[in-house]
């Protein structure tokens, strides 16, 4: 019960976060043509917040079924990474229930909190924290669908780059020390330019292609150091 | 054509669970291969690349605030500003940047 205490009191600040994120989240999910239930429903079952914003403007381009399961692959699979990593941190005496619950909260955040425990994780913490942040990320996005309605454009608008600002957050600063991870992020920017303005392809395919191409040409040329992939 | 959207949420929901839980429950020893670890490594970094250039410029109503706005993002990003003061900032100039525009 301490654990979880623990955990509920940095799920607090966690959950803040979320809730801005997820509000900018739901605008995108209006522009879909989401109802705020079903972006609540969305936010309370995926955690994600790239890999939402990819579902929203596959739904708003209504692509094909089978091409959600491959943009939801690609935008989400960083957490394959983390999941390999928290296998490692969870005590093999750990239950299935326990993993599965672990596994569907694999956020970078909660990611984060987890790992940080030694010499294993106890899940209770974990726990704490989620059950404060997640529904502010689930109430936030359906928020964000029934304001971005009633808010001035002004302000729609503002709130519409809270997203990406949530992106640049994450992939500047390791740009900043690494040559490889700033050679990429202007080489994603200049082709997805190229490709959105000048090719007919929808952006779900256009950050499947580039994903995909752009990764497997880094992996070739820029090996990892050391074997070490702990952010 | 239009699809369920509920269709959508579940066919997401699942693949995304898929992806989470599949390596945390079945596969206990770490990744061998070379390339699929540096592979994987990158991934982040271009998705989050592509989703947030040229999307940041169609998604305000002038398509200059949403250029000048990531230039400020990307500025506060390189100072370290984190997660929170970054995003403010994005929204605070488009906010402004469109009333002078």
């Amino acid at each position: 019960m301490k654990a979880f205490r623990n955990g509920l009191k940095v799920g607090i600040p966690i959950g803040l976060g979320y809730f801005a994120v997820a509000f900018s989240l739901g605008i995108a999910a209006a522009n879909a043509g989401l109802n705020p239930f079903q972006g609540f429903l969305t936010s309370a079952l995926a955690n994600a917040s790239a890999g939402e914003n990819a579902a929203f403007i596959a739904i708003r381009e209504a692509v094909p079924y089978i091409e959600m399961i491959m943009i939801s692959i690609v935008s989400n699979i960083r957490y394959v990474l983390m999941s390999f990593a928290l296998s490692q941190k969870i005590s093999p005496e750990t239950g299935l229930i326990h993993r599965l619950l672990l596994g569907f909260y694999l956020t970078d955040e909660f990611f984060a909190l987890t790992i940080a425990q030694e010499p294993y994780c106890d899940p209770c913490y974990s726990y704490g924290a989620i059950s404060f942040a997640a529904p502010c990320w689930a109430l936030g996005t359906a928020l964000g669908i029934v304001m971005g309605n009633i808010l001035p454009a002004r302000i729609v608008s503002a709130l519409s780059v809270a997203l990406f600002g949530m992106f640049l957050a994450i992939i500047i600063p390791p740009a900043k020390t690494s040559r490889p991870i700033a050679v990429l992020v202007i080489l994603s920017f200049v082709l997805s330019y190229l490709l959105s303005r000048f090719s007919s392809l929808s952006d779900s395919v256009i950050t499947i292609i580039l994903t995909l191409a752009i990764s497997s040409f880094a992996a070739i040329a820029f090996p990892v150091k050391g074997g070490s992939h702990e952010e | 054509m239009r699809n369920n959207i509920y269709i959508y949420i579940i066919v997401m929901a699942l693949t995304v669970f898929a992806i989470r839980v599949l390596p945390l429950t079945i596969i206990r020893r770490p990744i061998r291969s070379r390339f699929i670890r540096d592979f994987l490594y990158y991934v982040p970094y271009v998705t989050l690349s592509v989703m947030t250039f040229p999307a940041i410029i169609d998604a305000t109503s002038k398509p200059l605030a949403g250029l000048i706005a990531l230039l400020i993002g990307i500025w506060g990003a390189y100072k370290e500003q984190g997660l929170f003061k970054v995003t403010l900032l994005c929204c605070i100039s488009v906010l402004i940047l469109e009333f002078i525009l």
